[in-house]
């Protein structure tokens, strides 16, 4: 397939329509608006689901469903509509059903604004509904990433029967960029849904869908089924991606947005001659701890821009454990910093590095 | 000697849609009741082996204990929400919810009323007990006014806590709701009638006409503090003034004769 100019809400429909998606449950709310209005258009065109639910939490409900019965199913929000259907998250976790949800940030809390942000990373990154999980988390920085990341979403929920949240803010869903979808793969034949999925009990004893382990040493039970499942994950999807590492003195740990920015303010401050470099962790759980703690023995400082006031950077702080100077950069409210703030951050750190010979 | 011959006729046996099991549900709660009647309504019409229920949150939590068919235990007031996911990936399966009053007509108002105004295709089997039984027996937008509950201890204040809900009236206003009826559990005619609503209600779905619902004024002898015996008196004399019976909405298709 050729590159085409698109648009990053409507790339990652497009997108997880060609990797099977057979039914979207959703609800408008900017800036992610354009992926619910492309699958009203594309879903019935296809003989697949489209529903406009009445609430997010509606929405969720019906994904939940969906999921249930064995389809690759999902459902994209904002931040504000991402907390409502955080219960729907807790129950498709506490049932085991693969589910994938694109949350384009914005600015917050409250109603906040709709200009892009990074400030609802502890609440889905950390777990966001009740009890103990965390969901897979996957964060592009460019819309081509957005498009695999959303087809990889989909493989990964059904290989874990788990939650993926494709993580991204509202610049990444409104940025239109040249990039290249994958072809299309046809929606999963009925008689091919999964063993434990809910069809009917035709010839086999009957499935059951449910979170509630009444007996606590069953839940425990269950929670350390969970946590053995969250360990693999841990082990084996790690993501990141590394720019100008070698020989650096400083190493910028971002994400998204951030992480693109951050990405050209290294490139200005190479040309000053400043050794610096980039860890753009993608899997945001799980989070590449082991590569910032070797970062961290290898650099003399690091830097962690977010565009929000410094979340994740309590987890390259964790990964560090106090072996260099963490310093933090963060803008909010749906501003997005510029390089030259950037660099101009990686100027006092690089400063600061300045020791008598 | 003449031969004596022995003959064997089957009068009670449970239905196949219902696991040979005891149930967690108090003694004289008429949920067992109605978990039979759906349960019977299933083999009768030969579709356990393609029928999908939801279960609530609340006393029916554990329903898929009790139904030998596919399960989904719903989060508090979602069953319609999840329902509709299940019925629109999978069309030609049965799909019904199984909620109380606290469920559907407080936490899950709004995807009860959007899944009828949807006219989802989906039958819901409504418990009316006038109280919120799981949790001990608190106040529901069902329970009476002057009704003592744990948390309306002195009795539903109408001028504190507004007005009970009339449901099956709530719903039969909306157009994708072709199937609506109120019927009750507290005698055996009135449980043979709501047998009959039910079967009428999976019909509907089987038939692709929409959104139907089966409301049943039930007892909860236990937190209304009543024994079973005198719990269905009261439906009779306090439930059934405030709810009446009858049918609220039943599509052109199926209406044989006006019943209201």
């Amino acid at each position: 397939m050729a590159k085409e100019l698109l648009k990053g809400n409507i790339a990652f429909a497009e997108a997880a329509i060609r990797a099977g998606c057979e039914a979207y449950f959703g609800y408008p709310i900017t800036p992610q608006t354009e992926a619910l209005e492309h699958m009203s258009k594309r879903m019935p065109e296809l003989g697949r689901v489209f529903l406009q639910a009445e609430s997010e939490v509606a929405a969720i409900n019906m994904v939940y469903g969906a999921a249930s019965a064995g389809v690759r199913v999902m459902t994209s929000s904002s931040s504000p509509g991402v907390s409502l259907m955080m219960e729907g998250l807790s129950y498709i976790v506490g049932s085991e059903v693969p589910v994938v949800l694109v949350d384009i940030m914005r600015g917050g809390p409250g109603l906040g604004n709709i200009a892009p942000s990074q400030g609802d990373y502890n609440q889905i990154v950390k777990g966001g509904g009740h009890g103990d999980y965390r969901p897979i988390v996957l964060a592009p920085a460019t819309v081509q990433e957005l498009i695999d990341l959303t087809v990889e979403a989909f493989d990964l929920a059904e290989k874990y029967r788990y939650i993926v949240v494709v993580l991204a803010d509202g610049s990444m869903g409104q940025i239109m960029e040249p990039a290249e979808l994958p072809p299309m793969k046809p929606v999963r034949k009925p008689e091919e849904r999964p063993a434990w999925a809910l069809t009917g009990a035709k010839g086999r004893d009957p499935n059951v869908i449910t979170s509630i382990y009444i007996d606590p040493a069953v839940e425990e039970e269950f929670n350390l089924k969970l946590k053995a499942k969250q360990e693999r994950i841990e082990a084996n999807e790690v993501r990141y991606k590394e720019i100008a590492l070698e020989e650096a003195e400083i190493a910028i740990v971002a994400f998204g947005t951030a992480g693109r920015v951050a990405q050209s303010a290294v490139k200005a401050a190479r040309e000053e001659g400043i050794r610096v470099g980039l860890l753009r962790p993608i899997s945001l759980y799980p989070y590449p701890y082991h590569r910032v703690r070797e970062l961290a023995s290898k650099v003399k400082a690091m830097l962690v821009v977010e565009m929000n006031g410094g979340q994740m950077v309590e987890d390259v702080r964790l990964a560090v454990e106090g072996r260099v100077p963490v310093h933090f950069y963060g803008r909010m409210g749906g501003v997005v910093p510029l390089p030259e703030e950037v660099l101009d951050e990686i100027r006092k750190v690089h400063s600061g590095l300045a020791v008598p010979a | 000697m003449a031969e004596e011959k022995l003959v064997e006729s089957l009068i009670y046996a449970k239905p196949e849609s219902l696991y040979p099991v005891g149930t967690h549900y108090c003694p004289g709660c008429t949920h067992g009741v109605a978990h039979r009647l759906i349960a019977e309504v299933i083999d009768e019409l030969g579709v356990r082996e393609e029928t999908i229920g939801v279960a609530p949150v609340g006393c029916a939590v554990f329903a898929y204990n009790y139904f030998n068919m596919d399960f989904a235990e719903a989060a508090h007031g979602r069953a319609p929400a999840m329902a509709t996911g299940i019925k629109r990936v999978s069309p030609d399966k049965i799909v019904f919810t199984y909620q109380g009053d606290g469920d559907l007509a407080s936490i899950g108002m709004a995807e009860i009323i959007h899944a009828a105004a949807r006219g989802e295709n989906i039958t819901v089997i409504f418990i009316n007990n006038a109280n919120y039984g799981m949790t001990g027996g608190q106040m529901a937008p069902t329970t009476l006014p002057g009704q003592k509950t744990t948390s309306s201890p002195l009795g539903r204040d109408v001028e504190m806590h507004g007005f009970p809900i009339r449901v099956a009236e709530l719903l039969s206003q909306l157009d994708g709701a072709v199937y609506v009826v109120r019927r009750s559990l507290h005698s055996v005619a009135n449980i043979r009638k709501a047998k009959k609503a039910i079967r009428q209600a999976f019909e509907v779905q089987q038939q692709g006409l929409g959104f139907s619902m089966v409301e049943l004024l039930s007892s909860c002898p236990i937190n209304w503090g009543l024994p079973p015996v005198e719990a269905l008196q009261w439906i009779e004399d306090h439930m059934l003034p405030a709810y009446p019976l009858g049918d609220y909405k039943v599509h052109p298709a199926i209406a044989k004769k006006p019943t209201r």
